[in-house]
């Protein structure tokens, strides 16, 4: 199925003087790679990680997007039509299942980069090459590259800036990391399907491990993963000019090439892993912002937006402060000693953010199933919960019925046996098992619990 | 026309599944590009998104593989061999012995290795290191980015004495192998 490169298409005479024309740019003659390890096995390497790799990230991308309720409209971004997972309600059980999903999505998208270019590095000759094409499938197939080296670049650039809250691209992040993913999906897909072949028989060109020939029949092959340096040779001349045609000496044997790339991954891993994880580990995130604690005792956990840059006055958050909780025609208000009085309830759970960090801490405060029982609403359909914060994207959410129902879906109160502080969203904040962090609604003002009729 | 298929790919190049591959490629991405058409900064993430792929082609990878000739270079005039693979054995084109002689290591991985991973952090953790975003930086964590750039120095500097150890520790086992197989 994939593409001859010798084959040239309609019209011959056409593709023929384009390729008697090269520019004058010496990058296009091909002798001028030296990279002896250049070729397509290594190539295929490269390519099978990613085979398994990035469609772990898309489908956790995919769920991270399910997870943010896109049945309430409030799945950023909001109109994507059929570019979504089929709805269903998103589950609170496992309590760590957004913690996973997220914190593989950024972990393994970060482990990935360095593949990634060396996949780009070990295919770079082709994207120099005259002519360009020789047909129009070559045409079609080289703007299908574009797309799917334009889409993985933009994606990582994307997804680099928004976890270290550098927004420097000017658009908005949800819709451009989005809809880029289903640019890059699609053009991913098509790749897949042409060259899957190729990477295939490229694959079994050369053993990797050992000779799977039975011995006797022909000279044996040395595998390549056994290979060192001073037996590095380059692979046979390629149908598609990988090889090059001019080969330097190696600097680096083929395993070690391999086990570089390896080696980068496992270092960007161990300096993101940290973010997903609790108590000493958190620190070897040593430059992301989640791999720093904002201070001690029982708050001393990250905060993802600060009661300052959310607009919150102390006065709104005192004495002054009322819960408003609506139902089924009734309206009950409530301070917050009478929620201390109520049946407080206790619950270790994590708390994750898009951002791909997470953090389990040990909250504590009134059921949501029981406010919803004060007034009078024992089967709810959603619940939509707002917050004092006045702008903000996160100002307000609507939880699913599971989600209200959940024994240990809290109105907080109190994190790990004292009062929440002000940027963990006193008086009172949601907490809900496996709900992304932006969800669980900080500075809660009013709950209301919607029944069925109310739709 | 009695085989159309031959006279599909003369004229195509490749097979009509291989169109389409390309037509549902091309159809999604369409799709994508009206949708995306209706924001206002739709021309920015379409820069974005043509610059990711031209800023590797034609920058970074330019500017790293130019790198790697200049010290390659540059190790070669101070009379080190690049690798310490095929070139030996130009040299000493009979084996002294007949066993394994280990070549003289070359430096050159010991300081490509450490600069490729600095390279590539600070290209992963660029933003906190040249605290960029300070402000949404500080209204999602309550902190400044003040300990990137030292951390990053720091890893940088690991990153190098532990190659450098590590080529030292080489060069005097091989000193040591060479002076006995003398």
């Amino acid at each position: 199925m994939g593409v001859t490169d010798r084959q040239t298409g309609f019209p011959q005479r056409w593709w023929r003087a384009l390729e008697r024309h090269p520019p004058p740019i010496p990058g296009l003659r091909g002798d001028r790679w030296r990279s002896p390890l250049r070729g397509p096995w290594l190539t295929a390497v490269y390519g099978a990680v990613l085979l398994v790799g990035l469609p772990l990230v898309i489908i956790t991308g995919l769920l991270d997007y399910a997870a943010y309720g896109p049945q309430f409209d409030q799945a950023l971004p909001r109109e994507v039509g059929w570019l979504r997972l089929p709805p269903f309600d998103w589950p609170t059980r496992p309590s760590w299942l957004f913690r996973v999903t997220q914190g593989l999505h950024v972990t393994l998208g970060i482990v990935l980069i360095p593949v990634v270019l060396a996949k780009l590095w070990s295919v770079i000759p082709k994207l120099f090459i005259w002519p360009p094409a020789r047909s129009l499938a070559q045409v079609l197939e080289r703007l299908s590259l574009l797309l799917l080296v334009g889409g993985i670049l933009f994606e990582i650039a994307t997804g680099l800036l928004n976890i270290q809250y550098a927004y420097l691209f000017g658009f908005d992040f949800y819709t451009a990391h989005y809809f880029g993913a289903w640019v890059f999906i699609a053009a991913f897909v098509a790749h897949v399907m042409l060259k899957l072949p190729r990477l295939v028989s490229a694959l079994r060109s050369r053993p990797a491990l050992r000779d799977p020939r039975r011995s006797g029949q022909r000279e044996p092959r040395r595998p390549e993963l056994r290979t060192p340096l001073t037996a590095t040779r380059p692979e046979p001349p390629d149908p598609d000019d990988l090889v090059a045609t001019a080969p330097g000496a190696p600097t680096m044997s083929r395993r070690g090439a391999i086990a570089l790339v390896g080696g980068l991954s496992l270092l960007l891993g161990a300096l993101t892993i940290g973010q997903s994880l609790d108590g000493r580990w958190r620190r070897t995130a040593l430059l992301l912002p989640r791999g720093r604690e904002p201070g001690t005792g029982p708050n001393g956990f990250p905060i993802n937006r600060t009661a300052a840059a959310a607009g919150i006055r102390p006065d709104e958050i005192g004495q002054r402060w009322r819960l408003t909780v609506r139902g089924g025609g009734r309206l009950v208000t409530l301070d917050r000693p009478r929620l201390l009085a109520m049946g407080q309830h206790t619950a270790r759970l994590p708390i994750a953010c898009v951002e791909g960090w997470s953090t389990r801490q040990t909250w504590s405060g009134v059921r949501l199933r029981d406010l919803a029982a004060l007034v009078g609403v024992d089967d709810p359909a959603s619940a939509q919960v707002r917050s004092l914060e006045k702008a903000g994207l996160f100002n307000q959410a609507i939880l699913q019925a599971n989600q209200v129902l959940d024994a240990d879906s809290l109105l907080a109160l109190r994190v790990n046996g004292a009062d929440l502080s002000a940027d963990h969203g006193f008086p009172a904040r949601v907490i809900v098992a496996a709900l992304p962090g932006v969800h669980c609604t900080k500075w809660v003002a009013d709950i209301t619990f919607r029944t069925g009729a109310d739709g | 026309m009695a085989e159309p298929l031959p006279r599909f790919r003369a004229a195509y190049g490749s097979s009509p599944q291989h169109l389409v591959a390309m037509i549902a490629c091309f159809t999604l991405t369409g799709w994508v590009a009206l949708r995306i058409a209706e924001e206002a900064t739709a021309g920015r993430m379409l820069l974005w998104f043509v610059g990711a792929a031209v800023a590797h082609d034609l920058i970074l990878f330019p500017i790293y593989a130019s790198a790697d000739r200049v010290l390659r270079g540059a190790l070669r005039r101070s009379g080190h061999a690049a690798t310490d693979g095929q070139s030996p054995a130009a040299h000493h084109p009979l084996p002294r012995r007949a066993g394994h002689t280990p070549s003289r290591p070359s430096p050159l991985n010991h300081i490509r290795v450490p600069a490729l991973a600095t390279g590539l952090l600070f290209l992963v953790y660029l933003p906190g290191i040249l605290r960029q975003g300070r402000e949404t930086y500080l209204a999602a964590t309550g902190q400044d980015q003040h300990p990137y750039l030292a951390r990053w120095l720091a890893i940088t500097a690991t990153l190098f004495l532990v190659s450098g150890v590590w080529y030292l520790v080489r060069q005097i086992r091989w000193r040591r192998v060479d002076g006995s197989a003398r």
